[in-house]
């Protein structure tokens, strides 16, 4: 192993960058620069953002990142965009909507594709959250994939998971659905000097009334990210979500929670490593053309593999 | 079929430095990259060095590809791999494209650039040439 954590942590940036790709990457030298480096992590306030294609989230990112430079904070950003399920390449933009951070030496701005992950982020994030919390930053936000009705899996990450809607996007039976917007920690009305958005916050706030009580209602804040209006509310409404969280005790179950998430996850990619390695390709091959062939059925032929996995 | 999470990827930064505002080029690039497997980081128009160079350290590429129509190629070129030697980044593979003379191609190679990809080049050349430059 080369010098690369202690130039992590004497704050070098391109070490950043390095260990970041090999994390990406999955390779055993990624695992390795995790197990070292993880005990640094768990003092970065994690914030998730998320929201259909087009609603604002790298603006509104790149915004909020800005309000937390004017507050002396640090801030890492990792922004997901999309893999072409054909040709494994992707296109990753989310830079050009954060041009003012560019050369802020308190800022760290990496993009990711999803690389066929499902659920709006991409297969290795954990670890490179883990990563950006370690080197130190006060912030770390995670920009997902455009996300449509039930990519929820960023709030299982985020501490305070943010929802980008806007205006004229719907009705509030769109709303009332169960699944993305029941992750939201910070509802978020982007795009608020477009008309109808003052419809749109009085239809989410019917919505929460609706809710259970004594359940946390969350907050609903008007922005206007590309002229940086309403972010020091929304920076206000994310810090009393981060106060809630430890006040009530709920920060200790976001962080146990996430935990399980990563250990099982990665447990079940070794399993799947290992059935891959006890199984050769031709076997594995004659078997699905067994189950295509209606000779088996799918679970015969899985238990088949795990036991064949069995060490 | 998903990719496996332990593939890989090449990275490549297609940039613009100046102030010309013509990108369908650098967008027929990135296109043809991201077709051709690659994760291309596209930053926009009216890049200075320090913002290229920069996207190049945190996004850590293997590539940095260069477009520029404007004729300050030799302005602004020597610039952009001044500010990537100051940030360490000295092991990529650096390539260009767009309105650049023939009598510029020795300085540009000088300074470090494999290729010159001009008007009427095949896509696909581009895509090789990354795949086979870029040691993995």
């Amino acid at each position: 192993m080369d010098n690369l954590v202690e130039r992590f942590l004497n704050g070098e940036r391109r070490a950043l960058a390095r260990i970041i790709s090999r994390v990406e990457d999955g390779s055993a030298e990624g695992r390795e620069y995790v197990r070292q480096l993880f005990p640094h992590s768990g003092k970065a306030h994690i914030i998730g953002v998320t929201g259909g294609a087009g609603a604002g989230k790298s603006t509104l990112t790149g915004a909020l990142a800005g309000e937390y430079r004017k507050r002396g904070k640090t801030v890492g950003i990792v922004a997901v965009d999309p893999s072409s399920p054909f040709s494994h390449g992707a296109i990753l933009g989310d830079r050009i909507r954060m041009q003012d951070l560019a050369l802020d030496p308190g800022v760290y701005m990496r993009s990711m594709a999803s690389r066929g992950a499902l659920g709006g982020l991409a297969p290795s994030i954990e670890g490179v959250v883990a990563m950006l919390d370690a080197f130190g930053f006060d912030y770390v936000i995670i920009e997902t994939v455009g996300a449509g009705q039930d990519e929820v899996e960023v709030a299982g990450m985020a501490l305070t998971t943010v929802l980008v809607n806007n205006p004229g996007t719907g009705d509030d039976i769109q709303a009332m659905k169960a699944g993305i917007i029941e992750i939201a920690d910070v509802l978020v009305v982007n795009k608020a000097d477009h008309p109808g958005s003052d419809v749109l916050v009085s239809q989410l706030q019917a919505l929460l009334s609706l809710a259970p009580p004594g359940q946390r209602r969350p907050k609903i804040v008007k922005t206007t990210a590309v002229k940086g209006e309403g972010l020091e509310v929304l920076a206000d409404a994310i810090e009393e979500h981060r106060e809630w969280l430890t006040s009530s005790g709920t920060l200790h179950d976001c962080r146990k929670e996430d935990a399980e998430h990563q250990v099982l996850t990665i447990a079940r990619q070794i399993l799947v490593e290992r059935i891959q390695r006890s199984t050769p390709e031709v076997e594995l091959q004659k078997l699905v053309e067994r189950v295509a062939a209606r000779e088996l059925d799918p679970h015969t032929a899985a238990e088949q593999l795990a036991a064949a996995a069995r060490e | 079929m998903t990719a496996p999470a332990t593939t890989k990827k090449i990275r490549v930064l297609i940039a613009k430095p100046g102030l010309d505002g013509h990108d369908r080029g650098a967008k027929v690039v990135a296109r043809a990259l991201r077709d051709g497997g690659c994760e291309v980081i596209y930053t926009g128009i009216r890049q200075t060095p320090q913002m290229i160079a920069e996207a190049a350290l945190q996004e850590d590429v293997d590539v940095v590809g260069l477009s520029i129509l404007s004729g300050a190629h030799l302005e602004l070129f020597p610039r952009v791999v001044e500010e990537l030697k100051s940030r360490g980044i000295d092991d990529v593979l650096l390539f260009c494209g767009g309105i650049i003379p023939e009598e510029d191609t020795k300085a540009l190679e000088q300074l470090g650039f494999s290729a010159i990809f001009r008007p009427g080049t095949n896509t696909q050349d581009i895509v090789k040439f990354v795949y086979e430059h870029v040691q993995k």
